[in-house]
Parts: structure tokens; sequence; C-alpha cells
């Protein structure tokens, strides 16, 4: 609407309705209380007060709303995943980020690429057909494909991939989509918001307080709330809260890197991965080129980027996309993903009366927020595990009963 | 942090090396959850950390000592210190 843009543009003041309040005082007592104000955090609000009807709700978020790794991702949603409990979960997420723009009222820049996860080897190419067939007896559209049709999909790649490692098929996934990660979380945040839902950024928990096995209240440096739940969905940050009550994870922190190119023009409409050469890409809706590799290989809780990091994902991308050898990277950065030993997430009940997990979200986070959201927010309003999520218990380290996701991305496998 | 400054090959870049996780100690005589802790659980907090690092060019293994939340080896580690006897 330019005569509209016009008029803004010529206008002093724009009064412009905030998205977000000022923040209040903390009240002394909720029902829930959120810890972590990402995608998961502001989803779980929206559907506790939303489908459950529960709004003495507090978000408590020690940087500010989306800050974490739901600004860091590099916004790719699909659900060809390779166990069953993972594509059952993941589409259904899939398919809730599809009406979202409309639940929200607020343009998510979702868009419908077509996702190609391409093979270079022989034993790479049997674990598509195998990731195929569980994805088809789920009823999600994925299938090999073979060079021709990638050669005809994608034109501007070298299937050669400067004679290394040609590429010998593909798994398609037509589904495979991307979207505005920002506007999720703050579309999952006005609308938890408009239902009563408290959000109160740079307010750090400290601690959290326990009497016997059940949570009384956090501490926080705004000072102590008392709730009866407590639900933890901090992603990379997991490790400092279980800690607080001593709960042991097999969650170690790896930090996974990304960045993207200076924009150009559009030309690029599916999204490209390669799990051998440990790169993904996808152009964004501002022309850049979103591109990511593998997780760091040591621990470490920083968000630092490095040069290693951007020479080596750049040497295998040119031998995708020798164009690309002249375009200027623009910007670099980490995030801190939460990696669990089987690539699966951890959530629902822990051994701690009203304290729930939503973590272990290493580099498949961003996919899960909205169906994470609402499985948790039914796990906190039932006080029993969902469905969905019972294969991802905490207490499946335990049992011996691990669910083997090979079908994350970012992860040597 | 692009260098380590080994006491034994001197000051080597990162990149020479493996990362070989935490340095652990299996319990001897345990029950299953004891057990299944032991395989699965990690010290995951941000912290200090003794971890295995193998340098390739001349294949053998280090113990050292870092800081997790500021990326800073704080000492290597003899690895009498890390020895345990195999139960007969």
């Amino acid at each position: 609407m330019p005569w509209r843009l016009l008029k803004y543009g010529l206008k002093s003041s724009h009064n412009e309705p905030r998205f977000f309040p000022e923040a209040k005082p903390l009240k002394s007592h909720y029902d829930v209380v959120i810890i972590g104000g990402g995608g998961h955090g502001m989803a779980c609000a929206y559907y506790l007060a939303k489908e459950h009807g529960i709004t003495n709700v507090a978000v408590l978020e020690q940087g500010y709303i989306g800050g974490g790794n739901t600004g860091r991702n590099t916004t790719i949603v699909r659900s060809n995943y390779l166990t069953p409990e993972g594509v059952k979960f993941y589409d259904t997420s899939l398919k809730l980020f599809e009406d979202l723009a409309d639940d929200f009222d607020l343009n998510i820049f979702y868009s419908t690429r077509g996702h190609f996860t391409l093979a270079h080897t022989d034993s790479a190419l049997r674990t598509m057909r195998w990731r195929a067939e569980v994805n088809k007896h789920q009823g999600i559209d994925s299938e090999v494909v073979d060079r021709r049709f990638i050669e005809k999909e994608v034109p501007y790649m070298d299937l050669d991939c400067a004679g290394h490692s040609p590429v010998m098929g593909a798994l398609y996934h037509a589904p495979g989509s991307v979207a505005r990660h920002d506007a999720v979380a703050w579309g999952y945040a006005r609308g938890a918001y408009n239902r009563g839902v408290e959000i109160h950024q740079k307010t750090r928990v400290t601690a959290i307080r326990t009497q016997g096995d059940r949570v009384t209240g956090v501490e926080t440096d705004r000072g102590f709330v008392s709730c009866n739940k407590v639900v933890s969905m901090v992603a990379g940050s997991t490790p400092r809260i279980t800690s607080m009550l001593g709960l042991e994870t097999p969650i170690e922190i790896f930090p996974l890197q990304a960045c993207v190119s200076e924009p150009v023009k559009p030309f690029m409409d599916t999204i490209v991965v390669s799990g051998s050469l440990h790169v993904y890409v996808s152009q964004s809706s501002r022309g850049e080129m979103v591109m990511g590799a593998s997780v760091d290989p040591s621990v470490l809780h920083s968000t630092r980027s490095s040069f290693d990091f951007v020479e080596g994902l750049t040497d295998k991308m040119i031998d995708l996309f020798p164009f690309m050898s002249r375009m200027k990277v623009m910007r670099q950065w980490a995030g801190m993903s939460d990696i669990t030993p089987d690539f699966a997430p951890i959530m629902g009940k822990t051994p701690i009366d009203g304290f729930y997990l939503d973590a272990g979200w290493g580099t498949w986070g961003f996919k899960a927020t909205p169906v994470s959201g609402k499985t948790m927010a039914w796990t906190l309003a039932n006080d029993r595990n969902h469905e969905l999520i019972e294969p991802f218990r905490l207490s499946r380290f335990t049992d011996f009963d691990l669910v083997g996701e090979k079908g994350a991305a970012s992860v040597g496998h | 942090m692009k260098v380590f400054d080994c006491p034994v090959i001197g000051r080597r870049p990162i990149n020479e090396f493996d990362y070989g996780g935490e340095v652990r100690r299996p319990p001897m005589d345990a029950d299953e959850t004891t057990w299944a802790a032991y395989v699965f659980n990690r010290k995951g907090a941000p912290g200090l950390l003794r971890e295995w690092w193998y340098h390739r060019p001349t294949g053998r293994w280090y113990v050292m000592e870092r800081d997790t939340l500021k990326d800073e080896v704080l000492r290597f580690i003899d690895l009498e210190e890390v020895r345990y006897d195999i139960p007969a």
C-alpha cells in the first residue's frame, strides 16, 4: 500500500501499537512459571491460555523475546525424519505452522520451498530410501529422486560437486519450508499476552525452590515468586537450570554456527542440505543466502563465532554452487545447542514434582516450536505426558528405551 | 581459543586435535540405575571440565582441564592422575 506508506513516512510521530507492554512488577504467585521466552516458551504460554484456560502464567526471560536460539536458527521446517516417533511429532508441527499466520493475524513469511537432502554415496542413498519409506508409511510427502530431477529443480548447482563427491540422488520433501523465526515468537507472545499471560523480559531465574520433591517457587533477580509448576524451555541454558535442582541429564552444549551472505536477487526457491558435506542453504525472503554447517566439535557455553567455521563452510558451498565464490559473507553467529545422545528432545515430567522439561533441542528446535508448545501445555494442564512426547521422556535413558533419531540435521551420525 | 599450549609438543593449533569428551570413571560395581546414569548423563553445566583431546599428527591422547564458559585451558593433566585399575 504505497499511499499508506508515504503517509506513514511523512508523519512525525508513529502511533503504532506496542507489540508487548512495558514490564509490570512480578506477582507473588503464578499457577505456571515458564522459564525462557523463546519460541517454545511463548508457544507453551499461548496454548496454555488458549486451549486450557490457564492464564495466571508468567514467562521469565533473562534476555529479550526470541533472542536465543529462536533468533539464531536457519528457519527450516520439515518432517522427513527417520523414526516413526519423530515423523509423527514433526509432522504435527509442520501442519500447525501452516495455519499460524491466520491464528496470529500476522505474516510469518511461511514459504513452502521443497527440501533436498543430497546423497553423495551409496550408503547415504540407502539411508534416504529407508527414510522415504518410513515417511511414506506415516503419510508424509517424501521420496528419493534421481540426478535428472535434481538438475531440473536446482539447475544452478554443480551436481558433480567439483568432481570431489558427485551427487547420486536425493531425498525430496516437497512440504519443506522456511518461516520468519522472530515473527513466530512475536506472534505467540502477542497471542499469549492478549489472553492474560505476563511476559517478563530481563528477568533471570537464579534458583528453584523445592520442598521435599515438590517445586514451590522460583528465585529471580527481581525477587521470589511462588508457583505450582515450573517448566524449563531454555534450550542451550538447560544444564544451568537442571543443576539448580541437582537433576542429571545427558545434555551437552555444543555451539552451532550459521551465516548469511549479502542479499542478492531471488534465484533459489528450494532448500538444499548435504549431510555428507555438512552444509545446508536456502535463500531468505530478503535475498540473503542462509547457510549453516555442523555443530562445533567440543563443548562450549558461548555464542562466539569463528573464522574456521566460515572457511570450512564456504569451501564446501563453493563446490556445490561455484558462482557463490563472488558473494560476500555478511553476518555470522552461533547458538548453544543442547545435544542429546539419541538426537531426540527431552520433554515432559521429571522426577521432581511440578518441574517439567522441554529441552534437548539441539539442532532441531525451531521446526518443533508449535508442537512442543502445544504438547507441553497439555502436559502441564493434565500433569501427565502427552502421547506425542511420551517417547521423548527423560526416563528413557534409565529404561534403555532410546529414540535413535538419525534424521536430525547438522550432527554427524 | 585457537592454540593449545601443550607441555610435551609445544604450541599447536587446535584443529590438529580431535575432541574425546569428558574424562570419566566407570562405576565398577553398580546397579542398573547407576550404570544408566554413568552411560548417558553428562556434566552439562558450564565450568571446569576435564576432557580428552587426541593429537592426530603425533597420535597421542592428552587430558586437559578447560573452562567451558570462557574456553580457556587451565592445565594439562598427567595421565597418572586419571588412571584407574581395571578389576581382575
